[in-house]
């Protein structure tokens, strides 16, 4: 199995599929995060491994003011 | 998935530019990126001082590096909102501003406490105010407009830039179109002139990359940013637009890049122009001499009169005056 955290939340996803698969069944769009893996960014066609844990970001934010 | 120049594991992958970079080739193209829309839009040159905006978030911290990076004149400006709500999310997002100062020596940075310059909080003034009851962005925003503005003028600043990134730019674009409120569609642009009443030139460096973008770009330099949303963000109408635009990009992608370039070219056409010529002319606040154009003060010395006569009464909400 495949970890993957979220803000709060935890997904569990199975080894050898891709980073984009894993979004797809964690209902994220790939376009909101940037997937982590041992601190450093991989792309969408990388393959998860066994026990990878995928740490991954939300790049969205700003308030009414982009504060 | 390799890295375009250099075969090497690519880190991110840029599909509306077909371009997929190793780190270092990312951190190199776009901070190219960012000097090329420096020039192109003329935002500042290298003899000019430059005020930019800083958060504690992804995309200002990164603007400062970048600019830092570039041999600009940039120093940094953090205006202290006072906000808690639990969080402490004013003390910790300047505590990732002092780490980010903390390997950079040559940096400049100046901070705003509110509390202290202004007599409350940006969370206790909107609860005294009609203009802050149900939510403090709206004051927040009077108040960050007008301190920059003020610390641009007294320190003797060329212009002020803010990390605004394309996703922002799309959202408000998105939401004045749903409204086609010309006026504001008018003055939506990468630069603003500084006006002779008084308001400093204004741009955003970071107007052409997406916000994915510029978080990569702070991951990979190892900018440790605030993470952390202003809890006053939730529900925010920017969000929802956001939301919107990436679902759209999703199925199509560059959906985002081409709906804001293709405004930016239609303004650059003259599409927009004389619209906002109804805009009122400014003149000096009799109070603090910042451009208003409400007449006699401005509307940030009204805000703070009205908060400090009622300091006092914190914990009541306003009353509705005038409000039919
Ligand atoms: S979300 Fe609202 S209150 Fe928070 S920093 Fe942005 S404008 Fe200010
Ligand atoms: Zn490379
Ligand atoms: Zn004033």
């Amino acid at each position: 199995m495949v970890k993957l955290t979220f803000r709060e939340q935890e997904f569990e996803v199975p080894a050898g599929i891709t980073v984009g698969q894993a979004l797809a069944k964690c209902q994220l769009n790939p376009h909101t995060v940037l997937a982590v893996r041992q601190g450093k960014l991989i792309t969408d066609d990388v393959v998860l491994n066994e026990g990878d844990e995928i740490r991954l970001l939300a790049v969205i934010s700003g308030g009414r003011e982009a504060g | 998935m390799k890295c375009t120049k250099c075969a090497a594991p690519a880190a991110i992958n840029m599909r509306q530019h077909r371009l997929a970079l190793c780190g270092d080739h990312y951190v190199e193209w776009f901070r190219a990126q960012t000097e090329r829309a420096v020039s192109k839009h003329r935002m500042f040159s290298r003899e000019e001082r430059v005020l930019v905006a800083v958060s504690g978030g992804k995309d200002s911290l990164a603007l400062w590096d970048v600019l830092l990076h570039l041999g600009y004149q940039a120093d940094a400006l953090y205006i202290d909102l006072g906000i808690d709500d639990g969080i402490r999310y004013s003390d910790r997002s300047l505590t990732h501003i002092h780490r980010f100062l903390a390997g950079r020596p040559e940096a400049n940075l100046q901070v705003v406490d509110i509390e202290q310059v202004c007599g409350a909080s940006i969370p206790d003034a909107s609860r005294l105010t009609r203009r802050g009851r149900s939510k403090p962005c709206s004051v927040c925003g009077l108040v960050k407009r007008h301190v920059m503005n003020r610390v641009a003028r007294d320190g003797g600043y060329d212009v002020v830039v803010t990390g605004h990134n394309l996703d922002d730019e799309a959202a408000v674009l998105f939401g004045n179109t749903l409204r086609w409120q010309l006026g504001y569609l008018s003055r939506q642009a990468p630069v603003l002139p500084a006006s002779s009443q008084g308001l400093a030139r204004k741009a955003k460096p970071f107007h052409r990359f997406y916000e994915r973008e510029t978080a990569a770009y702070a991951l990979v330099r190892g900018i440790d940013y605030m993470y952390d949303e202003c809890p006053y963000s939730v529900g925010a109408t920017s969000l929802r637009h956001k939301a919107v635009l990436n679902e759209l990009e999703r199925q199509a992608p560059a959906t985002k890049l081409q709906f804001y370039l293709g405004f930016l070219r239609a303004r650059e056409e003259g599409a927009f122009e004389g619209l906002d010529a109804a805009r009122p002319d400014l003149s000096a606040c009799l109070e603090c001499g910042q451009p208003t154009t409400a007449g006699q003060r401005c509307a940030f010395c009204r805000m703070w009169e009205q908060v400090n006569a009622r300091k006092g009464r914190l914990g009541e909400p306003a009353r509705a005056e005038n409000s039919r």
